[in-house]
């Protein structure tokens, strides 16, 4: 006899273990399947963000940046110190730590929910039955009334550079070293390489970033991938654009790479590569032949606005569907799908997602580009206030970067909203909540901000787009 | 003015109530469509609301008193304490929020207040259309320089139907009667849906045989086991119709710009005549709705319509739209489809014809299908299975059953 189930959730990402806890909150008898077997030997929820994601990798950035500090610039501040050391098993066994009290926080709101979690693959078969392989080789078929997918996404892998995870390695490699290497390469300037690339970069890594594409952070704003550009530049980063890695061989303990760019064929040795070419939904064994879910032409699970697949009661969420690959927006998918399976009409508004990089300066930005806006021939106009007029930033010794706010040159609506500085993330945030209620560039500027503050910043930068910001001169129009 | 409280017109096999519970008493106030009194028969309790702002004047039939359909319970006494009118219910406003009441204070947006005080405009009189009818800057930039932004400023309550213009024998004079808003709206959006869409027809002709057999055989129980609700015709046409668009979700999509959305639910439109014209009331979610519920839904419709109490959100939305012209004795038609949906099936008047059945000629009560559709999205091939689909779901109804 099949177990029943009002609503069964494979995978327990961000955006799996959310929808799960949202359907039982709803009253919803719900089960949640999981595979993944953490460092302790045992399943461990939370997906790749929680474990070999987001959270790692934040915790290793601040890690290495307080050691950045300590060593660069503590004696700004009239702080001396003997010779500022950095043990790398501590800091991973940190990571490792936040890691375990994350995932066992998860595995305690799944038991608080009444969630029943299965350990083993899930694999939806046809007219809405999920059947769970356990490790020991043994099977169970759950019968749902809904199910929703949450498989998520692995590291897109590229033949010239095979992943052993001990000289070439993907994200998850990276998180793990026990020394800083002393040459790391890394391919791929997206958000994840220039991450990783940072963390070993403060250490003391040599650090060399090969990107193929020709454009630095295409899908930021230009004006702040630039800026971006020069300061990770700056900071010891050499980022080589137009490069294509064609070859990679092993030699001893180091790796030889090959790449072409506008110079030609070169080579470089590393001592670790990190390749963060991007992610790729994870369909395999998920689906039946029978069960009727259909894929994309790129390979994600086809999904309507409200994420329901070709199959009536049958959902997807996350990086396994179109959109970006964001822990927040599986999440609110989840919540979406769970409530409107319970019939409430929920919708999610993909046009206010917000982006963040954690490298430092912190990278974020919600809404359009000035680039996307001018290709749709919206005219607008621009406020940007530079966190070197900023108090705060300058108390804080954080100055770098500046906050800019677009907005539609007839309606003054606030259309983006990006940060490159302190706290991007955060400012960019108040930006969100604010564009959802369809502010306008004045809104922003007759709110009090508090003083001294780094969100002052996005109030002068909202000034600003009208011309009449307070502690920036103002450019004169035309 | 003094309105007539009266008794909600009985269903048919209703003779007469009784008057269950007065909810207001002579001299208190009330505000329109605020519910005065309930009225139970056999079947139903149904509820009497106010037709408009003012005070419960006289009394004539009290708890526990006989009535007769349509007779008058009370007095309304008009006006009074009446605040601002509502808009006409008819006038499809952008936002939900396009029925404020004028007593409650609106949101404005720190520029938008600024922006209403300058020009000296009442901040509680501009038209919202941010999250949950907040007031925009945009919102006031636009009242401030005179014309509305997307919404048209309130209207009183909707004028009765145009009377039709009576002219005296001998008469060659041309007698101007301005456009009711309903009128103009819904002719401003089918000149809107004719110019944006490529739009056109398909046919087919569905035998009714079997469905009025099934309702010849059931409808006594039917009625019996839902209170009331009585078999029709729809209710059939509404379930395979949204059987039909699961099966083709692109008939239920709509183009948005440049994207195709996919709904992942019916909304089901029943195109309803009114006095005032035609209004097209959603069953929402009709995917999960039984056939009972369907046949109160579109009853209840029909009442309001008639009374003239359909709400806006009642109004907005749907994915799909039923046009039934059978009613008024129509054989064959093509509908408009009502953006932004891509299709609308027209159902007409069942007509007996002589048909071909296996090489012999057999009597059958026919009824012509049409479905007209946005061909920028829908192909020929995706309009003509659609229609093909409903035909044979309700030729068989066993397939509704059987999911074939």
């Amino acid at each position: 006899m099949s177990q029943k189930f009002d609503v069964v959730v494979i995978g327990a990402g961000p955006g799996g273990y959310v929808a799960a806890i949202r359907a039982a909150q709803l009253g919803m008898k719900t089960a949640l399947i999981e595979k993944y077997i953490g460092k302790e030997g045992k399943l461990a929820l939370g997906g790749t963000c929680l474990n070999v994601g987001c959270i790692p990798s934040k915790a290793l950035l601040d890690s290495s940046y307080k050691f950045h500090e300590a060593h660069e610039s503590f004696k700004l501040h009239g702080i001396s110190t003997g010779e500022v050391k950095m043990d790398v098993p501590t800091m991973v066994a940190r990571k490792d730590q936040i890691v375990k009290n994350l995932t066992g926080g998860v595995a305690a709101l799944m038991k608080a929910n009444g969630i029943t979690v299965f350990e083993g693959h899930g694999k939806l078969l046809a007219g809405k039955q999920v059947e769970v392989s356990k490790a020991d080789g043994s099977s169970e078929v759950l019968a749902a009334e809904n199910v929703i997918l949450a498989s998520g996404s692995k590291p897109v892998e590229i033949p010239p550079a095979p992943v052993d995870q001990k000289i070439i390695v993907d994200s998850t490699g990276a998180l793990d070293f026990q020394s800083v290497p002393g040459t790391l390469g890394v391919i791929g300037a997206g958000v994840i390489g220039l991450e990783l690339g940072s963390v070993w970069a403060r250490l003391g890594a040599k650090v060399t970033v090969l990107e193929a594409m020709d454009k630095f952070l295409a899908a930021a704003d230009e004006q702040v991938a630039k800026e971006a550009q020069k300061i990770l530049t700056k900071q010891g980063l050499d980022i080589r654009l137009g490069a294509r890695v064609t070859g990679t061989e092993i030699k001893g303990e180091q790796v030889v790479v090959t790449f072409s760019d506008a110079s030609g064929e070169q080579q470089l040795t590393f001592d670790k590569l990190i390749v963060a070419v991007g992610r790729r939904p994870v369909t395999t064994d998920l689906l039946a032949a029978d069960s009727g879910v259909t894929l994309d032409e790129r390979g994600f699970i086809f999904v309507d606005d409200f994420c329901a697949t070709s199959v009536p009661g049958v959902y997807a969420i996350g990086d396994v569907v179109r959109g970006a690959m964001l822990a927040h927006k599986a999440s609110e998918e989840g919540v979406m799908v769970a409530e409107r399976i319970a019939g409430h009409k929920t919708q999610m508004n993909y046009d206010l997602i917000p982006s963040v990089i954690y490298t430092h300066p912190e990278i974020a930005w919600v809404g359009k580009t000035e680039q996307a806006l001018k290709a749709e021939g919206v005219e607008v106009n621009v406020g940007v206030a530079p966190f070197a007029a900023s108090g705060r930033a300058m108390a804080a010794n954080d100055t770098a970067g500046f906050v800019k706010v677009i907005a539609d040159a007839k309606t003054d609506r606030v259309l983006g909203v990006h940060v490159i500085g302190p706290s991007a993330a955060e400012l960019v945030q108040q930006g969100a909540i604010a564009m959802e209620f369809g502010t306008s560039a004045e809104d922003l500027g007759m709110m009090v901000f508090a003083h001294p503050t780094l969100s002052e910043s996005l109030h002068e930068a909202a000034l600003a787009v009208n011309g009449h910001a307070i502690h920036v001169a103002n450019r004169k129009k035309r | 003015m003094a309105i007539e409280i009266k008794a909600p017109a009985f269903p048919e096999s209703v003779a007469d109530g009784t008057v269950a519970t007065w909810h207001k008493k002579p001299g208190e106030a009330v505000k329109r469509d605020e519910l005065i009194v309930d009225i139970e028969t056999d079947k139903v309790v149904m509820e009497v609301l106010a037709e408009a702002d003012g005070v419960i004047g006289e009394i004539i039939k009290g708890e526990g008193e006989t009535v007769l359909s349509g007779e008058v319970l009370g007095v309304l006494n008009e006006g009074a304490a009446a605040a601002a009118p509502a808009p006409a219910a008819a006038a499809p406003a952008p936002a939900a929020a396009a029925a404020p009441a004028a007593a409650e204070d609106k949101i404005l947006s720190p520029a938008a207040r600024k922006i209403a005080d300058e020009a000296g405009i009442d901040r509680n009189s501009i038209e919202g259309t941010g999250k949950g009818g907040r007031v925009t800057k945009e919102d006031a930039v636009a009242a401030a320089s005179g014309k509305p932004a997307a919404a048209a400023p309130a209207a009183k309550a909707a004028a009765p139907a145009a009377d039709a213009p009576v002219f005296a024998a001998g008469d060659r004079v041309e007698k101007r009667v301005p456009m009711t808003r309903l009128r103009a709206k819904v002719a401003q959006r089918l000149v809107e849906a004719q110019s944006t869409m490529a739009m056109l027809t398909t046919y087919n002709e569905v035998n009714m045989k079997p469905i009025m057999d099934l309702r010849a055989k059931y409808k006594d129980l039917f009625e019996k086991k839902h209170n009331g609700t009585r078999l029709g015709f729809m209710s059939f046409f509404v379930k395979a119709a949204v059987e039909a668009l699961k099966r083709q979700p692109v008939v239920n999509a709509s183009i948005d710009g440049n994207d195709i959305v996919y709904h992942g639910y019916q909304d089901i439109g029943v195109a309803v005549s009114s006095d005032r014209g035609l209004v097209v009331p959603v069953l929402r979610n009709a995917e999960f709705m039984s056939l009972a519920e369907i046949e109160a839904g579109i009853a209840n419709f029909g009442r309001k319509a008639k009374e003239g109490k359909l709400t806006i959100e009642e109004m907005t939305g749907g994915t799909f739209t039923i046009s039934n012209g059978g009613v008024f004795g129509s054989l064959l038609s093509s509908p408009i489809v009502n953006p932004p949906q891509s299709a609308i099936l027209g159902m007409h008047k069942i007509q007996e014809r002589p048909m071909a059945v296996n090489g012999q000629v057999v009597i059958l009560p026919m009824m012509y299908l049409a479905l007209s559709y946005d061909h920028r999205l829908l192909d020929g091939k995706e309009a003509v299975t659609f229609l093909v689909t409903i035909k044979e779901l309700l030729e068989d109804p066993a397939r509704l059953l059987l999911d074939i």
